[in-house]
């Protein structure tokens, strides 16, 4: 088992952990609205992005297609809010079903076809890709011109519409990335954990234990579906836009698995790790170029591409591992405090 | 609609799908040899099309002339690319590949949007309206002319790993990685040769689609999609499964556009490709999936 697990980790990677919580609980009283909003999209990109290394860093099923369960959350929790004045905390239900249900069909007909590998990694993406195509001409939802929500009075929150200031939001992915990260932890550590683990391993040797492979890697995908699509609903509600071209999208899709895999694939850390450094890398790449007059459109992703590239190729396990290993976080008990 | 339109529009999607099925034969040579999924296809075929493109602004240089030169510049970026960046990532995970090769497209895609704008362009030759009639059917001559040197292509390849020694050593190192390294062959300079080949595939192609439709810096990623469809539906690793399901592909999207919607016309393909995934994981021309 590859290390950078919670299990692995000693009792100050858990008070370090309870700091970084309590830190982060804090923060909104001394941001400002633009880091603010920095901090939602690295909290974002943090859930959704757990929800992913659940399918790939536990079982090993590459999904490139995502954005799917972005967008059916996004669009069925909207659609039923503007529609009939459903409250989201009744829609995302409904999203959770939906999303579940489209990730059992696609795992359904993959797993019991055998398309695996590469091929699994294609049929994601071509599910996400009709996904875009079909809502681009379903007008019930706005079609290509776009879904929108009644913008929102930013000076009440209203918690049971999700109705509300960044602030409200910020608190509210805090609390599902801190869940994700709980949920993810009892898994791994539950029968279902160790059969993922063992699939992700090998296949082969996991069947022959007698693990129930169909079952199992159904299990995670439908997991990983309705986790990302609860993503999807706070998309929906915080930005009050969705485009088919823009949520389904396969960069979309690609753009949510960055983190994980920066961070370190298979690692609970990682995904937030990763969101972390990925979120402010490209916020602090705009406010470099600005600065030195290079504010030409290309040159920021040229940078992005090229430290992703160097990431990739320097540290083929992720961020996490070295840096866990630098905080002492990887399983070797020590009692002193470096800083968090 | 009189069925002679029908058949003009097959015809007309399958002259471009011809185009689409030797882009796509780039990706399955890739695939087949080296087992890395270029992910960054279609983006490198918009840097042909930019050269093309850029070639005729400034000399009134034919796209179709200039094919094989273009051809072998992309040839020199694939097989550096394989010998620098990718050789080492060959016993990596898929993922680890996925992310070197999405971090190279994002930068092509940039970097061409920081030279030539985000500005379709596209090349005007002086036979862009001319046409050949067959009996009821009409035919645009620049999708003749870009079938056919997209066939020629396809046939000089096949010709190359049938025929030629250094074809046959490459054939060798995919179907027997090990067995290729015991007698001697130099494993990773025959894998960039293969990469250098696949680009150039996709050189060509791009030299001629240009013919075809506008090219802008956002083309990249849509087109490696397309070369992914076309692939898997022919069999990923077979030769002529990729010119057939680019064939295939050409006739279903041109054939959706004039029933249905223009726009919709992809969703064809994808539903397609989810089918044969579905009934057929390893392709209509491939074999078994390993």
């Amino acid at each position: 088992m590859r290390s950078g697990w919670l299990d692995d980790v000693p009792q100050r990677g858990l008070v370090l952990l309870l700091l970084l919580l309590f830190a982060l609980i804090l923060l909104p009283a001394f941001a400002n609205d633009y880091l603010i909003t920095v901090l939602i999209l690295i909290l974002y990109f943090a859930y959704v992005g757990q929800a992913w290394n659940l399918m790939m860093g536990l079982a090993g099923q590459l999904s490139l297609g995502h954005a799917l369960y972005v967008g059916l959350g996004a669009y069925a929790a909207a659609a039923l809010y503007v529609h009939f004045g459903v409250s989201p905390w009744i829609g995302l239900w409904a999203s959770l079903a939906i999303a579940a249900a489209a990730g059992g069909a696609i795992g359904f007909l993959a797993f019991r076809f055998g398309v695996a590998g590469v091929y699994f990694a294609i049929l994601t993406i071509a599910f996400a890709e009709f996904a875009r195509l079909a809502f681009d001409h379903w007008s019930w939802v706005g079609g290509s011109a776009g879904f929108f929500l009644p913008v929102a009075n930013y000076a009440r929150n209203d918690l049971l519409n999700l109705r509300g200031s960044p602030t409200m939001f910020y608190y509210l992915l805090l609390a599902m990335t801190a869940g994700a990260f709980v949920l993810c932890h009892a898994l791994l550590r539950s029968r279902a954990g160790y059969y993922w683990l063992a699939i992700r391993e090998s296949p082969d040797a996991a069947q022959a234990l007698g693990i129930d492979l169909f079952r199992y890697r159904m299990y995670v995908v439908v997991l990983s579906a309705a986790m990302t699509s609860l993503g999807g609903v706070v998309f929906a509600f915080y930005y009050n836009n969705l485009f088919p071209e823009q949520v389904f999208h396969i960069s979309r899709s690609i753009e949510l698995i960055l983190a994980p895999i920066i961070g370190g694939i298979g690692t609970l850390f990682g995904p937030i790790v990763g969101a972390f450094l990925l979120t402010t890398l490209a916020e602090g790449l705009d406010e470099i170029m600005r600065a030195i007059g290079l504010d030409v459109p290309g040159v920021k992703q040229i940078f992005y591409g090229l430290c992703l590239l160097i990431v990739v190729m320097f540290l083929p396990h992720g961020v996490w591992p070295p840096l866990a290993k630098a905080l002492r976080l990887d399983g070797e008990p020590s009692k002193d405090h470096s800083g968090c | 609609m009189p069925a002679t339109i029908y058949l003009n529009v097959a015809v007309s999607g399958l002259l471009t799908g011809l185009v689409y099925g030797l882009m796509a034969l780039g990706l399955s040579v890739i695939f087949g040899v080296v087992r890395v999924v270029n992910f960054a296809h279609g983006e490198m075929m918009t840097i042909a099309m930019y050269i093309a493109v850029a070639l005729f602004a400034a000399y009134r240089l034919d796209p179709l002339l200039m094919l094989v030169p273009i051809a072998a510049v992309l040839f020199a970026l694939g097989y550096v690319m394989q010998a620098g960046l990718i050789n080492p990532f060959i016993n990596r995970p898929e993922h680890s590949q996925f992310m070197l090769l999405v971090a190279v497209a994002m930068i092509i895609v940039n970097a061409l949007l920081l030279i030539f704008g985000p500005d379709a362009r596209s090349v005007q030759t002086a036979y862009a309206y001319d046409s050949f009639q067959l009996g009821p059917l009409i035919v645009d001559a620049t999708k003749v002319y870009a079938a056919v040197a997209a066939a020629v292509v396809a046939g000089g390849l096949f010709a190359f790993f049938r025929y030629s020694l250094t074809g046959k050593a490459i054939r060798a190192c995919a179907d027997n990685y090990q067995g290729a390294l015991v007698v001697g062959l130099d494993v990773r300079r025959l894998y960039a040769l293969t990469f250098g080949l696949g680009a150039a595939c996709v050189g060509a192609a791009g030299s001629m689609l240009v013919l075809l439709l506008d090219v802008t810096p956002a083309l990249g990623p849509s087109y490696t999609l397309l070369a992914f469809v076309i692939v898997i539906t022919g069999g990923l690793g077979s030769m002529p499964g990729a010119l057939l399901g680019g064939m295939l592909i050409g006739v279903t999207e041109a054939l959706a556009g004039l029933l249905f919607t223009p726009s919709a016309k992809s969703m064809f393909a994808f539903g397609m490709l989810v089918l044969v995934l579905l009934f057929r994981p390893q392709g209509i021309l491939g074999k078994s999936a390993s």
